[in-house]
């Protein structure tokens, strides 16, 4: 029997029951469709994550403080005071054994308030000197950024993002000239920076930045540096800067052992890495998840094809009486099965890539589709089919006959 | 053309033994129309079964045109029934929603006949037994009578060995009871071997050859004298 006599015959019956078939094509529609949203969502957030990390600056390194050990006391990391700025002009130092920075920035950085006598909001601050800007990508959008004139004489000058901007004058108000204050102390702003994107944690938007010598004096009291941010030569030196200011860093603080470091040295790439890790975690869960209903949807196949066994017994027995061999009843209703899931998988692909469409445009993320995920669901629908509609085809091809004609 | 040698068919349900056929033999040559007749229970269903390869026998032999149907697979008999054996049973077992044409072409289509000649040849037999102007209607928009003559231009399709009636008349109205035994009629003076099981002597009669049937033995078998003749349908 010809296969495209099968196909005809299939799609013939199952044009007969269009509300069943309409039912068994929606379960897996709605499985595929939650499979290719959940997953598209996940590689979006995924993408939007490291897109904003690599925004942060590509070839950036960062050495922030160990934790401090007092005898058997271990205290928590960062809060070692060891840094200091002389340790960042060493790693500077152009005669010095690191030849593969091209940037050092020594930053202090806390959490204030900030106030301009009517509004007021808290906000990272950060004490920075000028090589700041280049290793992490900032562009200034109004004004300028701290020069070394102010770092050398310790101003009272701030460069605030554009979040902050608009928590503390409104939209649209320019900040440049205006006034605020940290920790009681009267700043010019001098300049405001152009946005960075991205929310919550790690803001870019949100930073008031201040010359590190008021900051260390001034605002909050202290000697030392909270992090040193280094831009490598290149991303292919990232490796070799990493070494060499460890070891540079190590022989000042007087070690010898690199498990004893007081610091520790981090590149974007680890952050991107973990991110990119935890993110590939979500998005198998909700893949998960929604293979969960694409299973329920297989299921769902298979009872209608059961149902639709012991409904045409007469059928399946007449059939064999005329001839039909045990492989054609077995393919004539794998093939209704297959085209069950294969009709619902291209259906629900197209739902799930419109649906993630829309939430991720409603969520500004970037749109991403991956032709995988595409692939997968049609090889996973049809493969439903098979799975699930083997079972009933079977137990369709071993009716007797006889027994099969003398059903009611 | 059939031979049937010490044919016993015992059903086994649990421990009781059932004997639906005991030790049956006879002989249909080409040509001849044998009306099989026994009251129910008597064992003719199972017969037909038997004749018909839709069973296997548990003791004896069966050669159906020179072939063996011993020991044959699933398959193998599905392939015996489809180019041997036309089919005519008493519930018509047309599918339903599916066409006159449709139903026709269902042993074709298995036969791996191309769609060409599935058509023509449809076509021609549903002429044959007079619906040509029902050709495409479904099973549901046609009478008992028209459903049968459905039935017997599927059976007649593949130009079988043999045409194995099942009470082909049991669920039609008598008018049209006589119009069907007129094809058939037709068909074996045309050389048609067929066999008809019934428990109705008067359906009986169409036969030229009778064999009662009864408690799984055969009672009787002789020649019918006087066969009754009916006129051919319009």
């Amino acid at each position: 029997m010809l296969y495209s006599e099968i196909i005809t015959e299939a799609f013939g019956t199952l044009f007969i029951n269009k509300l069943r078939t309409g039912l068994a094509i929606l379960g897996i529609v709605i499985g595929i469709g939650s499979v290719i949203a959940l997953v598209s969502l996940g590689q979006a957030t995924q993408q939007s994550i490291q897109d904003r990390i690599q925004s942060l600056g590509a070839n950036l390194l960062t050495v922030i403080p160990g934790s401090q050990n007092t005898g058997a006391v271990r205290s928590a990391a960062g809060s070692s005071t060891t840094l200091t700025l002389d340790d960042a002009s060493a790693i500077a130092n152009p005669q010095g054994q690191v030849n593969t920075v091209a940037n050092v920035s020594p930053e202090v950085s806390k959490r204030s308030q900030i106030s301009t006598g009517k509004t007021n909001t808290n906000t990272q601050v950060i004490g920075v000197t000028p090589p700041y800007l280049a290793v992490h990508k900032i562009t200034i959008n109004d004004g300028v950024f701290i020069a070394q004139r102010d770092v050398d004489r310790a101003a009272k000058v701030a460069v605030i993002g554009p979040q902050v901007a608009n928590d503390l004058f409104g939209v649209g108000v320019n900040a440049v000239g205006q006034q605020i204050r940290i920790s009681g102390q009267t700043f010019n702003i001098i300049g405001e920076t152009a946005s960075k994107g991205g929310s919550g944690f790690g803001n870019q938007d949100d930073i008031v930045w201040i010359p590190l010598t008021t900051a260390q004096k001034e605002i909050f009291g202290i000697n030392y540096l909270t992090s040193i941010a280094l831009e490598a030569k290149s991303q292919d030196v990232m490796v070799d800067a990493q070494n060499q200011v460890g070891y540079l860093l190590l022989a000042r603080h007087k070690f010898n052992n690199p498990a004893q470091a007081d610091f520790s040295i981090f590149s974007q790439q680890d952050i991107l890495n973990t991110a990119a890790s935890t993110t590939a975690t979500f998005t198998t869960l909700l893949g998960g998840i929604a293979a969960i209903s694409l299973l329920v949807g297989g299921i769902g196949i298979m009872n209608i094809m059961l149902v639709t066994v012991t409904e045409r017994t007469r059928e399946i027995g007449l059939r064999k009486a005329l001839g039909a061999k045990r492989k054609v009843i077995i393919s004539q209703f794998l093939t209704e099965a297959v085209i069950l899931t294969f009709t619902g998988g291209i259906i629900g692909m197209a739902a799930g890539i419109i649906a993630s469409y829309i939430i991720l445009s409603l969520t500004g993320s970037p749109f991403v589709i991956s032709l995988f995920s595409i692939l997968l669901a049609i090889a996973v629908s049809a493969g439903i089919g098979i799975i699930f509609g083997l079972y009933p085809a079977q137990k369709a091809a071993r009716l007797q006959p006889i027994e099969a004609l003398r059903y009611e | 053309m059939i031979q049937v040698s010490h044919l016993s068919k015992i059903y086994i349900t649990g421990d009781v033994e059932t004997i639906a056929l005991n030790d049956v033999s006879f002989e249909v040559e080409k040509g001849e129309f044998v009306a099989i007749m026994g009251p129910s229970g008597s064992g003719k269903s199972t017969l037909m079964h038997m004749i018909g390869a839709l069973d296997a026998p548990s003791k004896g032999k069966y050669i159906l045109d020179g072939e063996n149907v011993e020991d044959l697979s699933d398959d193998e008999l599905a392939d015996i029934r489809n180019r041997k054996i036309g089919f005519v049973f008493q519930a018509f077992n047309l599918l339903p929603r599916r066409t006159a044409m449709q139903n026709v072409m269902i042993p074709m289509v298995y036969a791996e006949i191309p769609k060409k000649e599935r058509l023509e040849r449809a076509k021609k037999y549903l002429e044959m037994v007079g619906l040509r102007d029902r050709l495409g209607h479904t099973s549901n928009q046609l009478s008992g009578g028209q459903q049968q003559r459905v039935a017997i231009a599927r059976a007649l399709v593949l130009n079988p060995s043999i045409i194995l009636a099942d009470e082909p008349t049991g669920n039609i109205a008598s008018n049209q009871a006589d119009e069907i035994m007129a094809i058939f009629q037709k068909l074996n003076d045309e050389g048609h071997t067929i066999v008809m099981i019934t428990h109705e002597a008067d359906i009986a009669r169409h036969a030229k050859r009778i064999i009662q049937i009864k408690d799984g033995r055969i009672l009787s078998d002789k020649n019918n004298g006087f066969q009754r003749k009916v006129r051919g349908t319009k």
